[in-house]
């Protein structure tokens, strides 16, 4: 069922969702630019559809408002420990197809990868609706198209601004708001059909001929290692977790999961000071693997969605997509 | 030939080893010049010089070997200059087309600041516009700069002002992923300000500069940029007897009270100045009045904001230059 909405009239279905949802949209988060005198595109809860970017892609992902940054899971003390208690409000996030798709990895690893699901993430997943902003054209870095994830039909609205209104294509009607604020009319979401730049994923990379791929070396000379790629990927899911014993009373504390980084030094820290991949090329090469191969070979689907979040975060200008690019002319040239 | 040499030098024209020929100096303030006005000095070169341009230290131009006859017909040329670069920004000039009304107070200089400068936590072009507006025309001997950020790229410590912006970084421990990239960055190359605690961040303020390192480092975005301060060392300066670096004499100090300061120093130069000299250097008057005279009057009237700290005393690090001592 489409619909079609006023400012006004989108601003209003705004406020009655907000009743029982926080909507989370990527804003222009005035002056958190890294930069001074820097704006950033970020996600944050809004109550006025006029905040929510639309042409521009945002630097972090929309995984922040669903799968926090830093997440207290339980507190506790000498006699036992109490659960945190989530936020009674479900969540409403704007995204964009690519994100949906990153949303269904992120799905796999936390809820289909093991024995059980992950009862932290699942919790507030299951608060989750999601409106896909349609991408009416590509942004620089791009390549979602190549990835196969350019297109969704898993949310419960779409949302475009076209000519001063704001159409919806509603699957799962929230509250049946959406029908209460619009005007009916067709409409079907817009995505795109190319990128400007496209990458051929190798299909049969073996894992020792990679490794061998001098490639690394010269990505480990350029690589500092920061994690920021990491950090925006919507598809990145690993955490750590943090144990603290409050200062004034050590018999008490609480257990947090954060977020953690294959990139950054620590991440394979073991007992006795052991660690793998010291070497920055290894980590890149660790990463771009589980992107494009070692995902797919246990989910079927690629990780990386090719939204080019770490293209754009890189400080050292490292592109994936270019880096994709050059392992599949090598395994061709290698097989021819 | 007769000039009056003191007006010829006022209105920004030397008195050079030639004779007959001067050399005119163009202030270009905060260093960044629309390249629309570089034909002028092509053409002022060309027809009146010898064809060549010094790009001084101060970020002007000098234009040399103009004979003096050409000076009345040349600052009528000036006058797009004179009104891009100072009228438009809101210096008073009562006659632009009679030439640079002062030259005793120097151009303004910046780095390039965040117009490109990553590292840069503010416009310094434009504080120093700011300041121009303030102190320009004026006669005393003044040298003011801004930079960026504490590298001090534009050398703000051989000035008798230097501005240093200050950002004061703010933490989002939600945000924070403990990766400690900030924290081991700023032990490196700035204060050490930094330590983990309970796997977050907390940050020294006494130790602080505000440089900004942790948010230009930050990959989450826990550190992001609060307010624009400054931090304000005073009376550095070369020369023949004692040349020494500016000292720290404000931190966390706001954009108005900055540029009160600058304009309460030329109040503080008029009351003290040793008249019976030419000129008498600033940093010398502050030598005879002391420390506490000059701090009260160059606060006088200023807001200082509430971040804001005055120095307990000036901390100069120089030398005097006493042969005697040093090398007999």
């Amino acid at each position: 069922m489409g619909y079609r909405f006023t400012a006004a009239a989108f601003n209003q279905l705004l406020e009655s969702l907000r009743e029982k949802y926080r909507v989370y949209a990527p804003t222009l988060l005035k002056g958190k630019g890294k930069f001074s005198d820097t704006d950033l595109v970020g996600y944050a809860e809004i109550s006025k559809i006029e905040d929510v970017v639309f042409n521009q892609k945002s630097y972090f992902s929309p995984k922040e408002t669903f799968y926090p940054v830093t997440q207290r899971l339980f507190y506790f003390n000498e006699n036992g420990f109490s659960e945190s208690v989530v936020d009674e409000k479900g969540m409403i996030v704007f995204l964009r197809a690519c994100d949906i798709q990153a949303v269904e990895r992120l799905d796999k690893i936390m809820l289909e990868n093991g024995p059980s699901a992950d009862y932290y993430y699942e919790r507030l997943r299951n608060k989750l609706k999601m409106i896909v902003m349609d991408c009416q054209e590509s942004f620089d870095s791009c390549f979602c198209v190549s990835m196969g994830t350019n297109k969704t039909e898993n949310y419960s609205a779409s949302v475009r601004l076209e000519n001063g209104v704001y159409l919806s294509d509603v699957k799962e009607d929230i509250e049946g708001l959406f029908a209460f604020h619009g005007e009916t009319i067709e409409v079907s979401p817009k995505f795109v059909e190319s990128n400007k730049q496209s990458v051929k994923v190798p299909e049969n990379l073996v894992l020792e001929s990679v490794a061998a791929n001098p490639i690394w070396e010269e990505y480990g000379s350029r690589c500092i290692a920061c994690g920021r790629c990491t950090v925006v990927c919507p598809s990145c899911s690993c955490y750590t977790m943090q144990d603290i014993f409050y200062d004034d009373n050590p018999k008490c504390g609480e257990r947090r999961r954060v977020w953690a980084s294959c990139q950054i030094d620590g991440f394979t820290d073991m007992a006795g000071g052991h660690s793998f991949r010291r070497n920055n090329g290894e980590r890149m090469r660790f990463k771009v693997m589980h992107k494009i191969k070692d995902f797919k070979q246990r989910f079927g689907v690629h990780m990386c969605v090719g939204c080019g979040r770490c293209d754009n975060a890189c400080p050292e200008y490292i592109s994936l997509a270019h880096c994709i690019d050059r392992l599949g002319k090598e395994e061709a040239e290698n097989r021819g | 030939m007769t000039i009056n040499t003191k007006k010829v030098m006022k209105n920004a024209w030397r008195i050079t080893k030639d004779r007959n020929l001067t050399c005119l100096r163009l202030r270009v303030p905060g260093g960044h010049l629309p390249v629309k006005l570089l034909p002028l000095i092509q053409e002022i070169a060309e027809r009146f010089g010898n064809g060549e341009v010094h790009l001084t230290t101060r970020q002007g131009f000098e234009i040399p070997a103009i004979p003096f006859e050409h000076m009345k017909e040349i600052n009528v040329l000036l006058v797009p200059f004179l009104e891009e670069l100072e009228v438009n920004i809101g210096v008073l000039l009562e006659q632009p087309a009679q030439g640079y009304p002062a030259a005793g107070t120097r151009n303004v200089v910046a780095c390039i600041g965040n117009k490109v400068c990553t590292n840069a936590v503010f416009d310094t072009t434009a504080l120093a516009k700011d300041i121009e507006k303030i102190i320009y025309p004026n006669n005393p001997h003044v040298k003011i700069a801004v930079t960026g950020c504490p590298n001090d790229c534009v050398k703000v410590h051989m000035h008798d002002i230097g501005i240093i912006g200050q950002v004061e970084p703010l933490y989002d421990a939600q945000r924070c992923i403990n990766c400690q990239a900030c924290v081991k960055n700023c032990a490196k190359v700035s204060t050490g300000a930094l330590s983990i605690v309970n796997y977050k961040v907390k940050r020294d303020a006494s130790r602080c500069i505000g440089c900004g390192e942790c948010v230009l480092k930050c990959p989450t975005g826990a550190w992001t940029r609060g307010g624009q301060y400054y931090r304000v060392v005073v009376m550095g300066r070369t020369g023949k007897k004692n040349p020494r670096l500016a000292a720290p004499f404000l931190e966390w100090a706001e954009r108005e009270a900055v540029l009160r300061l600058c304009n309460n120093l030329y109040d503080y130069i008029d009351k003290h100045i040793d008249c019976s000299l030419p000129k008498e250097h600033v940093g010398y008057i502050l030598d005879r009045t002391g420390y506490p005279v000059f701090r009260e009057e160059m606060l006088k009237g200023v807001e200082l904001g509430p971040k804001a700290k005055t120095a307990n005393y000036l901390d100069f690090a120089g030398y005097t230059y006493d042969k005697k001592c040093l090398f007999d």
